[in-house]
């Protein structure tokens, strides 16, 4: 009777795996950014106020730290699922490579406990500690969060660029987990990332403040608010342009499929043009802007440069076109979108020294932060439907991956209903959290609510 | 020692802390939901609250631990265990989702609507979730979680007499372990009585789990007859003999009111009861599966027993000096 089960997975078991990994990965990546650089955020403010004795820089400072306990929990949480869904969902991928990528996962597990640990310090031992260990105690927790953000997306590069081991009869065998770890996608995908992070919560912490200054409240603690996330984000823009063209290159290098899906490139050629917008239809791209040449320069460095098609792989080894190439155009649309924002503030600070005036500019403020949110999810996206059929890029099929057992589409629909209530609970609290007027008593416990806000 | 088998220590040796700080975690949210109505509940919600809150992150990345270890070293049994039970350990998920997000939630809201309902979903989750984890551990321990990927009943493999009686043994593990580091937390903050309560609650959770545990034994001498014979005369038998004779001395300590003292007696008993069943089971890990037969290859043994003896160099340190700020009293206010 076991047979009846190791039939393998429908295509809508199939489906439903990918979709609640999609889910639940696309929806920790956004807190997981919080985690790694709001840490930093915070205690900048926090140092600053210490500097200074600027009573608005440590309200800033516990207001940040309230929200990052909410926000960390969330992220704990939300992460485990997805060690848990590693194996529930694909188990065919994990039974087999789950030793070439635990190396990094068995350090992120140990720079997860550091930033657990620390993270209880800072934030219930803000009153029990002097202010300078006070701070020494965020330390870690920074350190340990980009840590994390680099050990876990060394993984993901390695489905990309599957290096470090040897098959024989379908069992790994010569396993370097080094080699896996240091695998050709990891520098472009790990700094990619991190500067992700630092923007999405840069933007997305600039862009609450942005609201209530449109709303007239321009004092100095909402200034200062808008300002230290704002600056951070916008420094690291220009930088994350020219890293995701690194990416780029690489993907062209090493992913040629995945690029040709990118960019809707059917037929291999030369002198290929670059697609802005368009939507593939019968095999066709139509809509689209194209500029002479463009691909070919950018991707080769030549205007005739060799720029491979979907035509050089099998039909059933090409990724969703439409996804892939939308979302990619998304995420470098939005880039570039908020570095003219980036640009706009830094004219301003240089030329006047001082915050941007115009209600135009605030307005596109706030929408930074979701903006860089869809950028973030924009580029996984590309990424990892770029990388399809293939969960192992060029080794293991994620059909081949997934669970066989039946009703794989009911946990998915589990899975999405809770979600649901915990986005919808997570937005209400942190709105609840930011509407506090006009700061907040303390960041958590007892200890400190009895403590005199300085 | 093998490499194997040092391996196989560092994870049952994750597992057990898991247990013992995660496990509490848990029971905490049991008494939560226990503790009566909002008003009559406050000071044990309080004590809850305070106890758990700077700690119960740190103590829930033991899970992830025992994980990510589990799919390294022994990639095959982790692909059969997480395919074959992947009904419990989804819902042991989503508990885990909704015990710790409802807590951080209800920490921050100042409603008592909001902290009712986020409290509720703390302590239910709390409740659930050590169930589902004992039904896998139940699972496993029958024998029922075949080598292979997705080769069981997937209802079967978890609605049986052993997850049974295992998943509510985790359920009077998580309270009791809870009611006992809680009294001396409560005796500490001057709450004595509040204490006298959580020692009652420990007692006679106590007895309970020991009850539970003598019903599973019977259990399993009719459901994973193997089993039974490995714990109560085979290589397991020794520890779980140490467990008995641990949990009656907590029983006793608790009487006396030695309230440190029963921390470690508590946890002895959970602990050697965890270990009595990996050496009863040992060198198995699934059926007609040893541990050496499905471990990962030398090169990622090595690698990663070097890198948690970085890690604990590092970790051991602050894991002690978390534990010592908040078990230490507040220095007096200026």
């Amino acid at each position: 009777m076991w047979g009846f089960f190791a039939q393998g997975a429908t295509p809508a078991d199939l489906m439903a795996a990918r979709m609640q990994m999609a889910l639940s990965l696309g929806w920790h990546i956004i807190v997981a950014c919080f985690g790694v650089a709001m840490p930093a955020m915070t205690l900048l403010a926090q140092w600053r106020g210490h500097r200074t004795g600027d009573v608005h820089y440590r309200l800033l400072a516990r207001r940040w730290a309230r929200a990052m306990g909410v926000l960390f929990a969330v992220g704990a949480v939300s992460g485990t699922i997805l060690s848990f869904e590693m194996g529930l969902l694909w188990p065919g991928f994990m039974g087999t490579y789950g030793q070439v990528i635990g190396l990094p996962f068995t350090m992120e597990g140990i720079a997860f406990f550091i930033e657990a640990i620390f993270l209880g310090i800072y934030l219930y031992a803000w009153d029990r500690l002097p202010p300078r260990r006070h701070m020494l105690a965020a330390i870690p927790i920074i350190v340990a969060g980009v840590a994390s953000a680099f050990f876990v997306v060394t993984a993901n590069a390695w489905m990309n660029q599957p290096t470090g081991f040897d098959l024989a009869g379908g069992r790994v065998v010569a396993v370097d987990p080094w080699a896996a770890m240091f695998n050709p996608a990891t520098p472009p995908q790990t700094v990619h990332m991190i500067l992700a992070a630092f923007m999405v919560t840069g933007y997305v912490m600039a862009s609450v403040y942005a609201v209530a200054m449109l709303r007239g409240r321009r004092d100095r603690y909402h200034r200062l608010g808008f300002a230290i996330p704002f600056t951070i984000a916008a420094v690291v823009t220009p930088v994350q342009i020219g890293v995701g063209d690194w990416a780029a290159h690489f993907v062209a290098e090493r992913q040629p499929v995945k690029l040709a899906a990118m960019e809707g490139v059917f037929q291999t050629g030369e002198g290929v043009p670059l697609h802005v917008g368009g939507v593939v239809i019968d095999g066709e791209m139509r809509y689209a802007i194209e500029i002479p040449h463009g691909l070919s320069l950018l991707a080769t460095w030549d205007p005739n440069g060799r720029i491979m098609g979907l035509d050089h792989v099998p039909r059933d080894e090409w990724p969703p076109v439409n996804v892939v190439h939308l979302s990619f155009q998304a995420m470098v649309a939005i880039g570039f979108a908020l570095l003219g924002l980036a640009a706009w503030a830094g004219f301003i600070a240089w030329r006047r020294r001082r915050l941007p005036r115009s209600p135009w500019f605030y307005r596109a403020a706030a929408l930074s932060g979701v903006g860089s949110v869809i950028a973030l999810e924009a580029g996984w996206v590309t990424t990892e439907v770029g990388r399809q059929p293939w969960i192992v890029y060029g080794v293991q099929r994620t059909a081949d991956a997934v669970n066989p057992a039946p009703g794989l589409v009911w946990g998915f629909v589990a899975v999405s209903v809770i979600y649901a209530m915990l986005t919808v609970a997570t937005v209400y609290v942190l709105r609840r959290l930011a509407r506090d007027v006009p700061v907040p008593v303390a960041p958590q416990e007892r200890d400190v609510e009895e403590y005199p806000v300085p | 020692m093998t490499l194997v088998e040092i391996v196989l220590a560092l994870l049952w040796t994750g597992l057990t802390a898991y247990a013992l700080l995660g496990g509490a975690d848990f029971g905490g949210g049991f008494w939560d939901l226990f503790a009566g109505s909002a008003a009559r509940g406050r000071a044990t919600r309080k004590l809850i609250e305070h106890s758990l809150g700077p700690i119960w992150e740190a103590n829930h990345v033991w899970l992830i631990y025992a994980v990510v270890l589990l799919w390294t070293a022994f990639p095959p049994v982790f692909a059969a265990i997480t395919s074959s039970l992947y009904i419990p350990l989804t819902l042991a998920a989503l508990g885990i989702i909704g015990r710790g997000a409802a807590f951080a939630f209800r920490k921050v809201s100042a409603q008592l609507w909001q902290q009712r309902l986020f409290g509720a979903v703390f302590a239910f989750s709390s409740v659930v979730t050590p169930f589902f984890f004992g039904a896998c551990a139940g699972a496993i321990a029958s024998g029922r979680v075949p080598p292979g990927v997705g080769q069981a009943d997937p209802m079967r493999v978890w609605l049986n007499p052993t997850s049974a009686a295992c998943g509510v043994l985790a359920v009077g593990i998580a309270a009791y372990l809870a009611a006992v580091y809680l009294t001396r937390d409560a005796q500490r903050q001057a709450e004595p009585g509040l204490a006298e309560t959580f020692a009652l609650r420990a007692r006679v959770a106590g007895v309970i789990v020991g009850g539970l545990a003598v019903a599973g034994l019977l259990v399993l001498r009719w459901d994973a007859p193997a089993l039974f014979r490995a714990l109560t005369s085979g290589p397991g038998s020794p520890l779980a003999a140490v467990s008995v004779i641990a949990g009656l001395v907590s029983l006793v300590l608790l009487h006396r009111r030695a309230y440190l003292a029963v921390r470690v007696t508590a946890a002895l008993a959970v602990a050697a009861l965890l270990w009595a069943w990996a050496a009863g089971q040992y060198p198995y890990l699934l059926p007609d599966t040893t541990a050496a037969e499905v471990s990962a290859t030398g090169p990622v043994l090595t690698a990663m027993v070097s890198v948690l003896g970085v890690g604990a160099l590092i970790l051991a340190p602050s894991m002690w000096w978390l534990f010592a700020l908040f078990q230490r009293d507040l220095p007096a206010r200026r």
